[in-house]
């Protein structure tokens, strides 16, 4: 037998507990300090986030000025926000030169706006393809007779050029999507149908939109629409840029369809064709639904990318919610050094919570629609 | 009617064939219509208005000033003229964003992903930020609350007596050449050449033995030394032209208008929120697999990025980030709002207001954002065709 080199005479000495993998400071640990560098980043950071901060949240609102009659108190407050001036324009922002009198019917109009979209977009919402139907026909008509007037409800006419400020943004973008919509999912079948001359027509169109700036778009509305159509039609000066959103809309509108048709199976065609439907109900009945549901987070987002492109419309004279900003910082009454960047934030902050709480939603049913893939 | 006639007609109608060509005849019809319709239109209202019919506006005197040209302009110079310099702005635009964009990009997109939870949330404000804000409202507050807003040139911004920035623009320092330059930019065609050298010698090497040489950092080495030397040996290679002031205004340097650093300010800081996602969801996809193996060979995080993740996550990067690159091409054209003289501002603004030949210059505007486009689309096919993933 061998002898035996080696007794443990005293037991090993402890292992140090291990580090901790759980709870705030293990957290830290990983994600703030895990490194020499990530600690000097994670503090330097910090530091800078401690020492502007609370200047940005001071600036909004200790030392602010939150009300007054004109410029003079702000001028007088150069170290914060003017928000007396956003409220004292406020109306303006919002209607623009609308007849004050009048101003219901924006109200109104906005109200049913914003229900049938909740509608819409609520996805457990009962009967959604009503508050389509509604959204997409009746809304623009009643819209339309609203806000223009109409001697037959006795609403007295209310002139384009008066229109301005946040509802014409909305007016503008609401067009763009309602009127885009209808013909972007028509271009996209256009694209992928086996008729040739129905192909190039769509791909050309698809393309030359595609391809050029917004900018060119609208000068193209509104200075050649006229030039093209007979000299008696003349064309409102808010229907010419709005032709405009929606021919480009509709391009984009168009792409976004076409990828969820691809990414339909090919077994769902040849489903639908071996029931005998023929091409419409193919289409209405089989494709489209699944391919437009697929799309709605691709749709929400070329709305956002909409919403902020009407900023673009005060280029052919219409006075959008940034161009009534625009014309309120100029007001002498309140001019003053503050006045620009707090309009400007405000403006700011009005895009930011409208676009990123789409953006939101957007996300939210993505994650819907992907679960019920899996 | 003959029955087995009715017969046959329904069949020939219920023919797929035949209902296409029927259809797309009619599609032709009404676009033909519509075609002919607007021209009618269009040569009627334009006599009516007494618009130019053709293109002989191009060589008319154009008689305004543009306050940025690459090319000689004067107010006595051609319409035409007056488009070459827009079409030059609009690219120096492009040319001058598009790199300083991909960096902030892909800088933002790669922080996105740190292991510091800090960082990665700032570099995520940063993106919900720019991409839910107006790139107007951006370049309106660029221009209008910040340049504009700078002090006069007498009162001017300034670092250590070199750069200036006041409410007329940015001054650099402009680099002037010597009789030494020759040397100095020799020497950097000779570094060049030699650090290309020494790294193929170096690749061969390495395939024959197996054996790596330092080749980047002989590169470094050669690129920065040789040019040193040349200017320690020969003196200064460039005498610098600062902005000085005389009389009201700051003269000499390398003037920056102030609507040309808004726009530049505004297009690479909206541009590069963009990209990041594009860059964060490109790296994303590449399977955490591909990253275990080359860490199961041997390569630190450095390699791992460089010769594996990255190389596959550009075949998904690259089609969306080119289509950036030409929204930043077509994003320019909001120059119009602050005044920076691009291809709209002028050719589809000025140039149209004076000249009304309005078809025209649409036309010619639109034709170039399109060359542009389908350059760039034909250019990314092929990239897409030599890069696409070969399935065995």
């Amino acid at each position: 037998m061998e002898p035996v080199a080696y007794v443990r005479e005293a037991p090993e000495p402890e292992d140090p507990p291990p580090t901790l993998t759980s709870g705030a400071l293990a957290w830290a640990r990983t994600n703030l300090f895990s490194s020499f560098g990530s600690s000097l980043t994670t503090i330097g950071f910090l530091a800078l986030i401690g020492y502007l901060l609370p200047q940005l949240a001071a600036w909004a609102t200790t030392r602010a000025v939150w009300s007054a009659m004109d410029g003079a108190a702000c001028r007088q407050h150069q170290d914060g926000a003017c928000w007396a001036f956003v409220i004292a324009k406020w109306d303006y922002l919002r209607f623009g030169s609308y007849p004050v009198a009048e101003r219901w019917r924006v109200d109104v109009v906005e109200a049913i706006g914003a229900v049938l979209i909740v509608w819409l977009l609520w996805t457990n919402a009962p009967r959604r393809a009503w508050a389509a139907l509604l959204f997409f026909v009746v809304y623009p008509i009643l819209a339309l007779v609203l806000l223009r007037g109409s001697s037959l409800l006795g609403l007295p006419f209310v002139d384009t050029l008066l229109w301005g400020g946040i509802f014409v943004s909305l007016v503008t973008a609401v067009v763009g999507i309602v009127f885009s919509l209808p013909l972007g999912v028509l271009l996209a079948l256009g694209r992928r149908s086996p008729l040739p001359v129905v192909r190039v027509a769509s791909v050309v169109f698809i393309e030359f939109v595609r391809g050029v700036p917004f900018i060119t778009i609208l000068f193209m509305a509104n200075n050649l629409l006229p030039l093209f159509l007979p000299a008696t039609w003349a064309p409102d000066r808010f229907l010419r840029p709005l032709a405009g959103i929606v021919m480009f809309s509709a391009a984009y509108m168009a792409e976004e369809v076409r990828g969820g048709l691809q990414s339909l199976g090919k077994g769902q065609y040849e489903a639908a064709l071996a029931l005998g439907l023929n091409y419409p109900r193919m289409m209405g009945l089989v494709i489209l639904p699944q391919a437009l549901t697929f799309v709605i987070p691709g749709i929400v987002n070329n709305f956002i990318g909409l919403f902020m492109d009407t900023t673009l419309i005060s280029v052919v004279g219409m006075t959008d919610f940034l161009e009534a900003m625009n014309n309120a910082i100029k007001d002498p009454v309140w001019a003053g050094p503050t006045i620009m960047v707090t309009g400007y934030v405000f403006a700011a902050i009005f895009y930011f919570s409208f676009c990123y709480g789409m953006a939101r939603y957007s996300a939210h049913v993505e994650r819907i629609l992907a679960k019920g893939r899996k | 009617m003959d029955p087995a006639r009715g017969a046959k007609l329904s069949t020939w109608l219920n023919d797929q064939r035949v209902r296409g060509r029927i259809y797309q005849t009619l599609l032709l019809a009404c676009v033909a219509t519509l075609a002919c319709g607007a021209i009618y239109n269009a040569v009627t209202n334009m006599q009516a208005r007494g618009m130019p019919m053709g293109f002989g506006f191009w060589n008319e005197v154009a008689g305004f000033d543009i306050n940025l040209h690459l090319i000689s302009y004067t107010n006595l110079s051609t319409y035409g003229r007056a488009f070459w310099v827009g079409l030059l702005n609009t690219l120096l635009i492009a040319v001058i964003c598009i790199p300083l964009a991909t960096l902030l990009g892909f800088a933002i997109g790669v922080t996105r992903l740190s292991p510091n939870w800090l960082l990665s949330r700032l570099a995520l404000v940063y993106t919900s930020i720019l991409r839910n804000i107006p790139l107007l409202l951006l370049l309106l507050f660029w221009y209008n609350a910040v340049l504009k807003s700078l002090p006069g040139p007498r009162q001017s911004i300034s670092i250590g007596d070199v750069v200036f920035l006041d409410n007329r623009g940015l001054y650099l320092p402009m680099p002037v050449p010597r009789e030494q330059s020759v040397w100095f930019i020799s020497a950097i065609a000779a570094a060049l050449i030699l650090a290309a050298g020494f790294r193929e010698w170096a690749r061969r090497r390495q395939e024959r033995t197996g054996e790596q040489a330092p080749s980047t950092l002989v590169a470094v080495g050669l690129i920065l030394g040789l040019p040193a030397i040349a200017s320690v040996a020969g003196g200064a290679p460039f005498g610098f032209d600062i902005a000085k002031l005389s009389g009201f205004n700051l003269k000499g340097g390398l003037q920056v208008i102030p609507e040309m650093a808004a726009l530049v300010f505004g297009l690479v800081t909206f541009t590069a929120a963009f990209i990041a996602e594009i860059v964060r969801a490109g790296l994303l996809a590449v399977p955490v697999g591909q990253s275990e193996a080359a860490a199961a060979l041997g390569l630190h995080r450095g390699l791992t990025m460089k010769l594996v993740v990255v190389p596959q996550a550009m075949r998904l990067i690259t089609p969306p980030l080119t289509s950036q690159y030409l929204n930043i091409v077509k994003n320019s054209s909001l120059a119009v709002f602050i005044g920076y003289p691009d291809l709209v501002q002028i050719f589809a603004g000025t140039v149209l207001n004076q000249t009304q030949a309005a078809v025209q210059v649409m036309a010619i505007t639109m034709a170039v954002y399109l060359f542009i486009s389908l350059a760039v689309a034909v250019a990314l096919n092929l990239f897409n065709a030599r890069y696409a993933l070969k399935e065995r």
